[in-house]
């Protein structure tokens, strides 16, 4: 599974709504829209830490570096090489 | 004073017994009829009126010894018994792990040198002691909290409870929010009154994973906040449908002219999966932002509180300054998260 297929489906399993209305593109800000709290936030770093072996530093922790699934990639990218 | 002998001067929250031999005279294996040592049972009670709590780490048969603890009418008091023939080592890193303390909290007790040496060796912050102690537990210091409070008292129970709401998530299929809505969650924030005072400073000296600043106050620092009219001293209780969780949270805001400046705020480790820390702070935001001032935050980096350190940033707090591990927070409000609808939020003056 490629790195954006494995946050997508983080996302997807974890979000607030029912599965079936939620519908969110990759660019798309997960926190404006709604679908994710601030509990979400905490598991989403610790799943992003954790699945890609890397330790997000402190300045890298603001939202708008988790708002969206590019947003991670490119987060991620900054510490990995990773495939897409 | 080293650190090891430091960590171990720390209020107890758990005591892990040993059976064979500890609480009971006997090997349960080879005697059915092991008889519980004189005045264990008093031992056991007058440390859960205290708010410690009790668990188990023995070698043993579960079924057989579950059966002689029901037998004895003991079985209650222990909280994630780990009976099995594994390292006693593990059974004191999943009970730490499972109540979600830390291990220079700990206190073993165990009449075999051999097993307080495993023990020690790899857990160096648990205290272990030798079982012909067991009298003297209830004398020791670390085993008497400054004050018993109602939460004290009534901290097993809660623990059961704790117990079992995870069983029942383990078993929900919806979305962690879903979860929360079907526990009818009701979280209240008010002015903290002089009865929330000991709680209050109870919650400052046993909270460290999620206390901004690990700054503890004591009774009378925090009866002085009270009376100010320069701060402001909130208390949070939360309840659900299977009780309450008792008081677990608290802020400490100092009045300024151009701000409001959170001096600490804390949550006990047990509501951490409830999101009520943000409920907090949106609350906070909201009550600066009416008063037409912007918010600031002290917090101090632990190696133990990074999960509220990140509750501030997605919070919208950018760090003004930091110096030693101490970071000044500013928010300017213009984004304050709402209020989750898992739950009701009552607000009392």
């Amino acid at each position: 599974m490629s790195a954006r297929q494995k946050i997508r489906e983080y996302i997807n399993s974890n979000l607030v709504v029912l599965d079936d209305e939620a519908e969110f593109e990759d660019a798309d800000n997960i926190f404006q829209k709604g679908y994710v709290n601030s509990l979400f936030a905490m598991k989403l770093l610790n799943f992003v830490e954790s699945e890609f072996q890397c330790k997000v530093d402190d300045s890298d922790i603001v939202i708008s570096n988790f708002s969206s699934v590019d947003n991670i990639i490119n987060l991620v990218k900054k510490k990995k090489d990773i495939e897409e | 004073m080293s650190t090891t002998t430091e960590a171990k001067t720390k209020e107890v929250k758990c005591v892990v017994w040993d059976l064979d031999n500890t609480v009971w005279d006997g090997v349960l294996l080879e005697d059915e009829n092991v008889q519980l040592k004189p005045g264990i049972r008093e031992v056991l009670q007058t440390l859960d009126s205290r708010g410690i709590l009790h668990s188990i780490a023995s070698k043993n048969n579960y079924e057989d010894a579950i059966k002689k603890l029901e037998e004895f009418g003991i079985k209650d008091y222990f909280l994630y018994p780990e009976i099995h023939w594994n390292p006693k080592s593990h059974s004191i890193a999943n009970i730490q792990k499972n109540i979600n303390i830390g291990m220079d909290t700990i206190v073993f007790i165990d009449d075999q040198k051999f097993e307080r040496d495993e023990v020690q060796y790899n857990h160096e912050q648990v205290e272990c002691i030798d079982a012909v102690k067991y009298t003297e537990l209830t004398e020791m210091p670390r085993m008497n909290p400054r004050f018993i409070t109602v939460d004290s008292g009534r901290r097993r129970q809660m623990y059961m409870q704790d117990i079992h709401r995870k069983n029942i998530e383990a078993e929900y299929t919806g979305t962690p929010e879903d979860f929360l809505s079907t526990l009818e969650l009701e979280f209240t924030i008010s002015k903290a009154t002089e009865e929330d005072l000991k709680r209050a400073e109870e919650l400052t000296v046993r909270t460290h994973q999620l206390n901004s600043t690990g700054i503890t106050f004591d009774y009378n620092e925090l009866r002085f906040f009270t009376h100010s009219e320069k701060h402001r001293l909130y208390v949070c209780e939360l309840t659900d449908k299977y009780g309450s969780y008792g008081k677990i949270g608290l802020a400490l805001v100092e009045i300024t002219d151009t701000h409001f400046h959170l001096k600490l705020l804390l949550m006990s480790c047990r509501v951490m999966s409830r999101g009520v820390g943000s409920v907090l702070m949106s609350f906070l935001m909201n009550e600066a932002k009416d008063a037409g001032k912007k918010l600031l935050a002290d917090f101090k980096k632990t190696d133990r509180n990074r999960q509220m350190y990140v509750t501030y940033k997605f919070a919208n707090f950018i760090e003004l300054d930091e110096k030693e591990n101490i970071v000044l927070f500013e928010n300017d409000l213009s984004f304050i998260p709402l209020y989750p609808k898992y739950l009701k939020l009552t607000i009392t003056e």
